[in-house]
């Protein structure tokens, strides 16, 4: 029973319900003290150790389901042989004579599904059909499994049978054959939905991660919905990690040192205890996101970012800008995601560029937010249609701030080309970095939290 | 806690009607000694469950409410400070006398260190509740409610304590206990909790009930009240349950309804009598706004 247990665990972990070793042998405690003659109660044991979220406990459901679907297999007997006068007859009767040294024509014959379904396990670990992991490989392996199962036996006896005359002996064995080829192939079905079906989700999740978000005619509408849900994870991710160290202030240890001092005034007698205490630095953000024609393809996801970051970091100014610059806070705070995205670029979105214009709209307004506790985010692509960049206005902003930190779309290539003052606009970045995939977009995100956030 | 149905009929005895699942989960956390993490919207039974398990079993419960900024003085010991810092004081007197007659500085050095030294003892400690669950020599019930309410330092901290029973005081040593006790942790998934603490624990997902079930729990937590009006009031929360509500109501609000009833006298449910008590129901004002309407019909036509 270990081994299907194993074989279950490797089911669930492609499914994405995380198994540990130890909670391996946490199942396989469980099962010594619940047995398996119980089957819900052997489900719900076994779900209570290694399902840890609801999530995973649907998916758990699922697979179990799926996984210990045992019984169906073989359940059709096949017709008794006729005219040999009542059902008390070999089954092998009316067969050449090697069908009785064959142990699966004899099990296809009697109808023994305990046997065969043994058989089907013992010839699918020789066939390796557990490793599948695209659904072409489906034919392939059931036709191995087959094999290893000795169909080619079958397929001889069968033949013989017909040489020899004996219809009706090889229409039944055809007939069982036939049946055996549908069991298999179910068998294999089922092994892709449990091992692949998952894996091959992943495969596509992790190439949307790294496809550019500004590629030629940009994310493909069927993907639109998964990159959606990708970054939605992505962010929740990153929030999980980083929204825990909000208040980490502790108060608990007795400051010796500052109780004393204090009891001098009562004569040295510890009225007055202080503990120590640890302040914590609130970290804010200041995020810029630029809307604009020329970073359509990749506003979305940016503005996604913004979304995400503003559930991340407790203090966040968040601005829109193409041609001027709004806070986009308000519209953050109150919509859901989709909503606030669209909102966004229905008030300000795809615009004519104008950085010089809409530096100036935040220093004019915006100046005082920033401290040198701030790190300000710009995400755009410093194309500004050859209007004045006004680099003294970033000069500013990089002055007042802890840190200025420019994610552009473009590769670092196209940097300084054409109506890009990037390169200009660099020299007063502490970090200035292409980010154009998912991936790239998180992995930077992550580091910024990481490094420019104290906490 | 002979077997799962067993255990299902004692909580029954207690006042809890648990689902076969609950009742697995708990069997398994008594028999491999892990601690459960009971997870779960908030009102669906996941404090009762702990407290109907110390009644069933007849063991002390032991409650520790979570917070952020919880940390090991409030939840495992603490120095009792100020009889330390006396105690100093006192010392200081006495051991002028003590080391009157000492020769020279080493003798009074070596008379120094031949004192007892009592500073950090047992004395000046100040059991919490995770040090008083540990002491309990006959085994308790340790309740850890909303532990995702805390940081993650404090989660880290309670590893030791889940997974093998004991913590470890730096000034003293190792204390362990002697009986585990039955440790429940609920979640109310404000955050993520670390899988390193998941790993440690059992896992158990409370959904809110079906219509059979929360029947059950109405009649066995309301004693008196009329079979007809716990069905209809009961499918009237669970076509609420279908709406789309900032909070829906889960049991706790059914069970506090179910006693708002009683209280008015309601005999049936007719839309005036849903409308005066309709705020035990919901707890927001857009949510009753929402439903307000609509409720006449919904009390005509109970779910399917």
């Amino acid at each position: 029973m270990q081994a299907a247990l194993e074989d279950f665990f490797r089911a669930l972990r492609s499914a994405d319900v995380r198994i540990s070793p130890a909670e391996a042998i946490d199942a396989h405690r469980t099962v010594g003290v619940v047995g398996f003659e119980d089957r819900e109660l052997f489900k719900d044991a076994l779900c209570a150790t290694l399902a840890k979220t609801k999530d995973e406990v649907e998916r758990f459901d699922r697979i179990f389901d799926t996984f210990f679907a045992r019984e169906a297999l073989g359940t059709r007997p096949p017709p008794p042989p006729e005219g040999d006068g009542g059902g008390e007859s070999d089954p092998l009767s009316g067969l050449p004579p090697e069908a009785a040294q064959s142990e699966l024509a004899r099990m296809l014959l009697e109808g023994d599904p305990a046997g065969l379904a043994q058989a089907m396990e013992a010839a699918a670990e020789r066939a390796g059909v557990a490793e599948i992991r695209l659904s072409t490989q489906k034919s392939r392996l059931t036709r191995r499994l087959l094999d290893e199962m000795g169909l080619a036996e079958i397929e001889k006896i069968i033949a013989n049978a017909r040489r020899l005359d004996h219809g009706a002996g090889a229409e039944r064995l055809d007939a069982a054959r036939k049946g055996l080829v549908a069991q298999a192939q179910a068998y294999v079905e089922r092994q892709h939905e449990l091992h692949a079906a998952e894996s091959g989700r992943n495969l596509r999740e992790e190439l949307l991660a790294r496809k550019a978000l500004n590629a030629e005619g940009g994310i493909d509408p069927v993907d639109q919905a998964m990159m959606q849900a990708l970054v939605k994870k992505m962010a929740k991710r990153l929030a999980d990690r980083y929204s825990r160290r909000k208040h980490t202030r502790w108060k608990g240890h007795l400051d010796v040192r500052r109780t004393l001092r204090r009891s001098m005034s009562y004569g040295g007698m510890p009225f007055d205890i202080v503990f120590k205490t640890r302040k914590v630095d609130k970290p804010s953000i200041v995020a810029i996101c630029d809307v604009s024609k020329s970073v359509a393809a990749a506003a979305q996801f940016l503005l996604t970012f913004l979304y995400s970051l503003n559930e991340v970091v407790d203090r966040l100014e968040a601005f829109a800008f193409s041609g001027r610059m709004i806070s986009v806070n308000e519209v953050l705070d109150e919509h859901k995601v989709e909503t606030a995205i669209l909102e966004v670029l229905k008030q300000i979105g795809f615009q004519q560029t104008d950085y010089g214009k809409s530096l100036e709209d935040f220093c004019e307004q915006h100046l005082d937010q920033l401290d040198r506790h701030t790190t300000v985010i710009f995400l755009g692509d410093a194309r500004s249609n050859y209007a004045d960049p006004r680099l003294d206005l970033l000069a500013t902003i990089q002055k007042r701030s802890r840190a200025v930190i420019w994610l552009n779309p473009e590769p670092e290539s196209y940097w300084g080309q054409g109506d890009s003052v990037m390169h200009r606009y660099e020299r007063f970045c502490h970090v200035a970095k292409p980010c154009n995939t998912l991936a790239q977009l998180e992995r930077i995100i992550e580091d910024v939290l990481r490094t420019y956030i104290p906490h | 806690m002979a077997s799962v149905e067993a255990l299902i009929e004692g909580l029954q005895g207690v006042g809890y009607i648990a689902s076969r699942r609950i009742a697995t989960a708990l069997y398994m956390a008594v028999n491999l000694q892990k601690p459960i993490l009971v997870e779960g919207t908030a009102g669906v039974g996941k404090t009762e469950l702990a407290l109907s398990t110390a009644a069933l079993l007849g063991l002390p419960l032991i409650r520790m409410q979570c917070y952020e900024g919880l940390d090991e003085s409030k939840a495992l010991y603490e120095w009792k400070y100020g009889k330390q810092l006396l105690y100093t004081q006192i010392l200081k007197d006495r051991m002028g006398e003590a080391l009157k007659d000492a020769p020279d500085m080493d003798a009074a050095m070596d008379r120094l260190h031949g004192m007892g030294d009592l500073f950090f003892s047992e004395p000046f400690l100040e059991p919490r509740p995770l040090m008083l669950a540990l002491r309990e020599d006959e085994g308790c019930v340790l309740l850890i409610d909303e532990i995702d309410k805390s940081d993650e330092a404090f989660e880290a901290f309670l590893l030791e304590v889940l997974s093998a029973y004991q913590v470890s005081v730096p000034e003293l040593g190792v204390i362990k206990a002697k009986t585990p006790p039955i440790v429940f942790l609920t979640s109310n998934n404000v955050r993520d909790l670390g899988d390193a603490l998941k790993r440690r624990c059992l896992h158990l997902h409370i959904p809110l009930p079906d219509a059979a079930l929360e029947q059950r729990i109405v009649a066995s937590r309301v004693p008196g009240i009329e079979a007809a009006l716990t069905q209809q009031l009961v499918s009237f929360v669970q076509s609420l349950r279908t709406l789309d509500l900032r909070k829906s109501p889960s049991i706790s609000e059914t069970v506090d309804w179910a006693r708002a009833l009683i209280l008015l006298n309601a005999k049936t449910l007719d839309g005036d009598v849903v409308r005066d008590s309709l705020n035990v129901l919901l707890k927001f004002e857009q949510d009753i706004v929402a439903v307000e309407p609509q409720i006449v019909e919904m009390i005509r036509k109970p779910l399917a």
